[in-house]
């Protein structure tokens, strides 16, 4: 068998729902891909910490506090397992977290934003992680199957996480009209990157990722699953959804929304966000902050690396 | 922590510090027991340079929530794998290997059938 017949032969093998591990020969293009993809959601889970450990020392109460940092130890625990399925794909984490703070790479869209209020924080827990884990939902059925199993993991740990963010808007919901005030204002703010998070439809046939089955679902197809779940768990509460366009079409059996802003998110991504440079900062004085862990930890070959 | 690895070896060659191996950085992979009386299974991996420290990020990633009553590291390189489906999958039936391979129902149906008889 050929190069060519041999690659033939694993993308059937994966289109057709067969799983690839760590070790199993794989072609170049289907080994990037993943590495990729999944180097993308370790540089998010662990840059998606640096809006919430904000909010760690204001916290109202000694249980959100409690609570807030064990979400935070919880992402940050996931982008050490992910760079551990990164790194058995062959690229050293060392040069992840480089490439990460050099702006090489990206990290998802919403972590580029500010939080202005104690409610940036319930809206962040409930949507923003509810709309991550319609994805991360489907990728437990991923066709690298180290991947899905860190899935299946970390799908456990988001669920808490979604029911503390729905706990904190409950509460405020609950409380003065100000605190009302508060959500409705933090929902206003989070709307437009909610829905530019899973990214522009697109062509299937053309979209390698979900035809190698890397991600099992296309990205219109997981807003859609995020807005039948959450618009009605939105609007039960008297918040209002800021789309006058937003509505659920009977017929063609889909969510009508008002297009999401693309190039707002392209320009995010690429470290163009309101908080992109200063949270990447953070990252790089907090990385040679703690460089003299690792060289105790690992002696001065690591040191020098 | 061992004497010599705090000592090191400042003139190492830079292309082998990308190598964890070479640092002293291994990959352990991490066995959890979920219940009392459950078997031992696979979770994930940790990297660290010794069995104390993979133990303890074990512990981080596959225990914060009590979620496992006893967990293992195992150096990665102390598994030998056998993955060969010649040997492990071969194309040959082996039915007669188990209980669905037995089918029994007209059979015995028969021979009840037959027991009945007056003889």
């Amino acid at each position: 068998m050929n190069e060519t017949e041999r690659a033939d032969a694993f993308y059937a093998h994966v289109g057709s729902g067969g799983k690839v591990e760590a070790d199993d020969w794989m072609p170049d293009d289907y080994r990037a891909a993943v590495l990729k993809f999944v180097e993308m959601h370790a540089n998010s889970e662990l840059m998606g910490v640096l809006p919430e450990r904000e909010w760690i020392l204001r916290a109202p109460t000694l249980r959100r506090k409690l609570a807030l940092t064990s979400k935070v130890q919880d992402e940050v625990g996931h982008a050490q397992l992910l760079y551990r399925v990164a790194e058995d794909l062959g690229k050293p984490r060392e040069q992840m977290l480089a490439d990460l703070m050099a702006g090489r790479t990206k990290f998802h869209n919403v972590f580029h934003y500010p939080t202005e209020s104690w409610a940036d924080v319930g809206i962040i827990a409930w949507l923003v992680d509810a709309a991550a884990i319609v994805s991360q939902q489907a990728l437990r059925d991923s066709s690298y199957a180290p991947y899905a199993r860190t899935m299946k993991k970390i799908c456990w740990e988001e669920s808490v996480h979604i029911m503390h963010g729905r706990d904190v808007v409950l509460t405020m919901m609950n409380g003065t009209q100000r605190q009302r005030a508060l959500v409705q204002d933090a929902l206003d703010r989070w709307w437009g990157p909610l829905m530019q998070m899973h990214g522009p439809p697109t062509d299937p046939a053309k979209d390698k990722d979900l035809h190698w089955r890397i991600k099992a679902k296309g990205n219109e197809q997981l807003r859609q699953e995020f807005l039948s779940i959450y618009v009605p768990r939105i609007r039960e509460l008297g918040l209002r959804i800021p789309d006058p366009q937003l509505r659920y079409d009977d017929a063609a059996g889909r969510w009508r929304y008002s297009e999401p802003d693309w190039d707002e998110l392209r320009s995010v991504v690429t470290g163009h966000g309101p908080k992109s440079q200063e949270r990447l900062e953070f990252r790089r004085v907090n990385h040679a902050q703690t460089q003299w862990v690792r060289d105790a930890l690992l002696g001065p070959a690591a040191a020098a690396a | 922590m061992s004497e010599d690895r705090l000592a090191g070896d400042e003139g190492t060659d830079p292309t082998e510090r990308a190598d964890p191996a070479e640092r002293g950085d291994l990959v352990w992979e991490v066995f959890r027991q979920e219940s009392d009386g459950d078997p031992m299974i696979h979770g994930g991996s940790v990297r660290a340079p010794d069995e104390d420290l993979a133990l303890h990020y074990a512990r981080e990633f596959y225990g914060r929530r009590q979620e496992s009553r006893r967990l293992w590291v195992v150096a990665r390189e102390a598994i030998t794998e056998l993955d060969d489906p010649d040997l492990l999958q071969p194309p040959f039936d082996r039915s007669f290997k188990k209980p669905g391979g037995y089918i029994i129902k007209h059979k015995l149906e028969a021979a009840k059938a037959r027991a009945g008889e007056p003889t």
